[in-house]
């Protein structure tokens, strides 16, 4: 990306002053280096989003910020509904609240080490993963509904999992304001045989090490050190998110014009916050929100399930639960003033400071976890929100590496069975139903994740806790 | 003068038809969408599903149809190998032929969530072909 038009405010913070239709100036936060291996479409993307009506302070990058639709991926925004603010389906995307959770498991990576091969068949069998894979769940129209409207906490008075999970995750495990009345009945009809399953691309659970501790106050509140083992679970709202992204970005695209919103990509499809368009929207992207949850709350269950035949001595208490797709009402001080808005953060972590009521009590003194997922076998990390980050971009961090490559160019660089064998070399065990799948998620085809989180620490939007080595990868 | 290729975008993957009209590169886009998931050639024919929609401009009536393939696909669990589209106007008519996803056999790579309106194009190139395409995200 070119990035001469840039003002640098500091190593990791730049800003794109407003011009022309932008309301607001764009803010990245990342340094150079990362800056310059962004698309130019970043920017123009970042720019667009500037443009919307109602938005507050700045559009923001975080530092993996990449090429998205309408909105880029590692965008954050904030609408204010007073000042004719808008939802954007664009900016929630389709996998809406994809997200991961990190569970810890009481065992030293030296009892797992020997039991890998194991551990990894055991939960290839129980987890679904996939294209074409469904899960043992079967829901009726009634559940259906009441999954909707309850979330994790739908699936723990279902017997998968227990109360305490629920402390442990955004909203409680259950995010108000869901309108499953909203929800199409093709979207129900994708998602009744999908609960419990990771679906496809990106999405994975891996088993990892604790390898290096930043913050052994924080690390320790989280009830792990180094030498840990822990499950990341990485995925999202299936084909009900998938189908109600779909329904709602193309009635937002026509409708833009109704709403005298001028939409400089078809992509960005919004509609304001007042319109009954908007409010429908919201509705169903809650209920998409909880899909999710409940879905990653099966899959722990199912995780504790294999975890209890082949290493009986683990426990699996929940660490956090983030969200990554997705637009939520909050409160935030704007020049001093406090204020309800509504904060878009597609391919971005909430990442909440300390001393914030939504924080549950265990963990309101020092932040909520930020869980970033690295690539398949490089690394993945545990931050922590700071206070800092509630100024700087609404309590809000990375997700991920973000890709350096295409697909496209992944595939014909690298080979699966390739990959899959230089990465037991290194003691990483991989299981996937498709070897074509393993050179798309390749190592290489990512972005350096460290470089990406060094640049939220030094931002200040989040500071580093830990770095989690992969010691097993179901890979979805 | 049918054909189909993969365009690259950062996240995702592009989609391209072309043919000597819209239904025949609308076709040519969903064997594109399907070489995302599996080699088509591996696709037998089996069962045929229906598909019809309709929309207010071909490009949008292409995302519908693409959307609609994703739709028959994942809730079937098929994968399609072969199309046919017919195109009156802004409606569309098509048949989408294949077999239920064998993950030996098949070894789907990914599965796509929906097609976008990013870099979507439904237009005729300098040679006078039709194109059809845009990014599926998966």
């Amino acid at each position: 990306m070119d990035i001469s038009a840039l003002r640098q405010i500091s190593e990791n913070h730049w800003e794109l002053a407003a011009s022309g239709k932008m309301r607001v100036p764009v803010v990245f936060y990342a340094n150079r280096e990362l800056l310059e291996g962004m698309d130019e479409k970043v920017r123009d993307q970042a720019t667009n989003v500037a443009t919307l009506p109602g938005i507050v302070k700045a559009s923001y990058v975080m530092p993996d910020g990449h090429w998205g639709y309408g909105f880029p991926i590692g965008g954050v925004a904030a609408f204010d509904a007073e000042r004719g603010g808008v939802v954007s389906a664009g900016g929630v995307g389709f996998d809406i609240s994809c997200g991961v959770r990190c569970l810890s498991t009481g065992l030293r990576a030296e009892e797992v080490e020997p039991m890998k091969e194991p551990l990894a068949d055991a939960l290839f069998a129980k987890v679904p993963a996939g294209v074409g894979s469904t899960g043992r769940i079967h829901l009726d129209d009634d559940e259906m509904a009441a999954m909707l409207e309850g979330g994790a906490r739908w699936a723990i008075e279902r017997g998968w999992g227990s109360r305490e999970d629920l402390e442990r995750v955004e909203e409680h495990g259950c995010m108000s304001g869901a309108a499953p009345e909203h929800v199409s009945q093709k979207a129900r009809h994708r998602q009744q045989d999908e609960m419990g399953t990771l679906g496809s691309g990106n999405h994975y659970l891996e088993v990892q090490r604790v390898a290096e501790v930043f913050d052994s106050q924080v690390a320790y509140q989280l009830g792990i050190e180094e030498g840990d083992v822990v499950v990341s679970i990485h995925c999202g709202s299936r084909g009900l998110g998938h189908q109600i992204g779909t329904e709602y970005l193309r009635e937002m695209a026509i409708a833009a014009a109704k709403h005298g919103i001028d939409l400089p990509d078809r992509e960005l499809a919004c509609a304001p916050l007042r319109s009954e368009v908007g409010q429908r929207y919201l509705g169903a992207m809650r209920a998409g929100i909880n899909c999710a949850l409940a879905n990653r709350q099966i899959i722990t269950h199912l995780t504790r399930e294999v975890f209890s035949d082949v290493l009986p001595r683990a426990e699996l208490p929940l660490i956090y639960d983030v969200s990554h797709n997705t637009c939520k009402e909050e409160e935030h001080v704007v020049d001093g003033e406090r204020k309800r808005l509504f904060i878009h953060r597609k391919g971005a972590t909430r990442a909440f400071g300390p001393g914030h009521p939504e924080l549950p009590e265990q963990l309101r003194d020092i932040g909520q976890p930020v869980l970033i997922g690295g690539s398949m076998g490089t690394e993945s990390w545990v931050l922590i929100g700071t206070e800092e980050g509630m100024k700087l971009s609404f309590g809000s961090a990375c997700h991920g590496a973000g890709r350096r490559m295409s697909r496209h160019r992944a595939k014909k660089q690298w080979r699966g069975s390739k990959l899959i064998k230089n990465l037991a070399h290194r003691g990483i065990i991989i299981r996937s139903v498709s070897m074509r799948g393993v050179a798309e998620e390749a190592p290489g085809a990512y972005k350096d994740v460290r470089v990406v989180v060094d640049a939220a620490d030094r931002a200040g939007l989040a500071r580093k806790v830990a770095r989690l080595e992969p010691m097993v990868c179901i890979k979805g | 003068m049918a054909s189909w290729e993969h365009f690259p975008h950062e996240a995702d993957i592009g989609v391209r038809g072309a043919g000597p009209s819209p239904a025949v590169a609308f076709e040519q886009a969903a064997l594109a969408m399907t070489a995302v998931i599996t080699d088509p050639n591996a696709i037998r024919d089996e069962a045929e599903v229906t598909i019809s929609c309709e929309a207010p401009s071909l490009d949008v009536l292409l995302v519908d149809w693409l959307n609609a393939v994703i739709y028959e696909m994942t809730t079937r669990s098929m994968l399609f190998g072969r199309f046919s589209v017919t195109i009156e106007g802004l409606r569309l008519s098509g048949k989408a032929i294949g077999e239920p996803v064998d993950r030996k056999r098949h070894e789907p790579v990914v599965e796509p969530k929906g097609a976008t309106f990013t870099e979507l194009r439904v237009e005729r190139d300098a040679e006078g072909r039709w194109i059809a395409q845009c990014v599926v995200d998966v």
